[in-house]
């Protein structure tokens, strides 16, 4: 009887990462997959891993050991089994496979908007000038900034400059979106405007796998959360069953409960 | 003292005062624009390069900043034709020789720009696939230009005022012309009040007019 492949391969595969700075371990044989069109958050105290572990999807952070292979291809060694670290060229090509969104924007101060999200476009995609700005003011349309396209990031509010860092990484059409905490340096009032964006992608179908300490926005928008601590994956599961009432796993109880004492 | 002051013979031979203005004008943008590509080239590669690159930069630099300029000068246009087979005009030998000297300058500024970069910058850079170099073109100069711009610019106006070193190798650029027309005329007082002003006056509308520059580049940070 010939072997039925898995119902629904992997988009993103993480198997057994490890990683040290130094004498630290800060991921301990991760392992995680996650299947196209899923929303997996990530949750945990901070320095438990989460936001190395996904530095490490687009391998802006090496690691020591494991792989991490996106729709089935290894994404910072080569694939002949000597691990050897694919080239800068290489890897320009599979990060533009992975569209990233930072805690900090981190916008071209000296790009406008539509600038920023051009030349990943030109420069990467090949586009030309002409298109790529199409395709930025549709994003930005998208993001409700379309009225912001000639705007230069000093001249934005936060919550605007993430939206922008947000129409920046999708216009790519990345297979997968790392959001990498990204309303944690957000005024509380400024949230709001992101995550809805956030929420709009989800329902377009994007795959994506934020790191993210917005518990309610968690529970409601992913299908699946990870709970990390110490390095290492400790619970996983649906929304819920992570947040809900009865949690057998101590140290997720004990985050969640330090976790509602600061925030509430 | 019964000296009076009389401007005549200076206003006489004023046209060599106005032509060595220029000329150190020329010194200056020349040797700035050489200085900025060897400044730019070295502190690309001593970033980018492993521990012997970065000590030869670094030997060049320290040379250069513990070297009075006029000994280079007299350096590079006396003593180097007499131990290697080259011949050039004073004012090639101190067009090389400023240029040397800006160079070593901003390898300092522009490395530590290049340094100052927010690492968040290059990581956007690398999320979205850009190269090595394309992210070096496109996110880390553009960004490093902003940072150094008003170093580059103080580096300029002092260059302006170190092309009057050219004098002692007798490039006739504005000091060399007051040296010129005191000689001839013996108006000491008058001709260097006129050069003076004449320093002060160009060296105010530079930085006025960089200022203005580096205000519509801060717009933009």
């Amino acid at each position: 009887m010939p072997i039925a492949p898995p119902a629904t391969p992997a988009l993103l595969d993480v198997s057994e990462v490890s990683k040290s700075f130094g004498s630290v371990a800060v991921l301990r044989s991760v392992s995680l997959q996650v299947t196209r069109g899923e929303v997996v958050t990530v949750i945990g105290p901070s320095g438990s891993g989460k936001t190395t572990l996904l530095r490490c999807v687009n391998f802006l952070e090496s690691y020591d050991s494991g792989s991490i292979r996106i729709d089935g291809r290894e994404v910072g060694f080569r694939e002949t089994g000597t691990r050897q670290r694919r080239s800068e060229r290489d890897l320009a090509k599979m990060r533009a496979e992975t569209g990233m969104v930072f805690q900090s924007f981190n916008l071209f101060p000296h790009l406008t908007a539509a600038g920023n999200i051009m030349l990943g476009l030109r420069k990467v995609r090949g586009k030309s000038s002409t298109e790529a700005r199409a395709i930025a003011e549709h994003w930005l349309g998208r993001v409700g900034l379309a009225h912001k396209a000639d705007s230069l990031p000093a001249e934005l509010s936060g919550g605007q400059q993430q939206r922008v860092g947000i129409a920046r990484a999708v216009a790519m059409e990345p297979k997968i979106l790392l959001l990498d905490e990204i309303t944690s340096a957000l005024d509380p009032e400024l949230v709001g405007e992101v995550l809805e964006v956030v929420r709009s992608l989800a329902e377009d179908g994007m795959t994506m796998v934020m790191v993210t300490h917005e518990m309610a926005f968690a529970r409601d928008a992913s299908s699946r959360i990870i709970f990390m601590a110490d390095g290492g994956v400790s619970a996983a599961g649906p929304p819920a069953e992570i947040l809900g009432a009865e949690i057998e796993n101590e140290r997720l109880r004990s985050f969640l409960a330090r976790f509602r004492a600061s925030h509430f | 003292m019964g000296y009076t002051l009389n401007f005549n013979l200076i206003w006489r031979h004023f046209d060599k005062l106005w032509g060595g203005l220029l000329l150190s004008l020329e010194l200056a943008v020349i040797s700035i624009a050489i200085g900025i590509l060897i400044g730019l080239l070295l502190a690309v590669w001593y970033v980018s390069a492993g521990r012997a690159v970065r000590t030869v930069i670094a030997a060049y630099v320290e040379f250069i900043r513990n070297v009075p300029l006029i000994l280079l000068v007299y350096l590079v246009f006396y003593g180097l034709p007499t131990v290697v087979d080259i011949a050039y005009s004073a004012q090639t030998s101190f067009i090389a020789t400023l240029s040397l000297y800006s160079g070593a300058y901003l390898v300092e500024v522009f490395r530590s720009g290049l340094e100052a970069v927010p690492r968040g910058q290059l990581d956007a850079g690398k999320a979205i696939g850009l190269t090595p170099w394309q992210r070096l073109v496109h996110v880390r100069l553009p960004t490093m230009l902003r940072i150094t711009l008003p170093a580059l610019s103080n580096t300029f106006l002092s260059l302006f005022k170190d092309t009057s070193v050219a004098s002692v190798i007798s490039v006739p650029e504005l000091t060399y012309g007051a040296q010129w027309i005191n000689f001839n005329t013996f108006r000491i007082v008058e001709v260097y009040l006129v050069v003076t002003a004449m320093y002060l006056l160009t060296g105010y509308a530079l930085l006025f007019a960089l200022r203005l520059v580096e205000r519509r580049f801060r717009a933009a940070h």
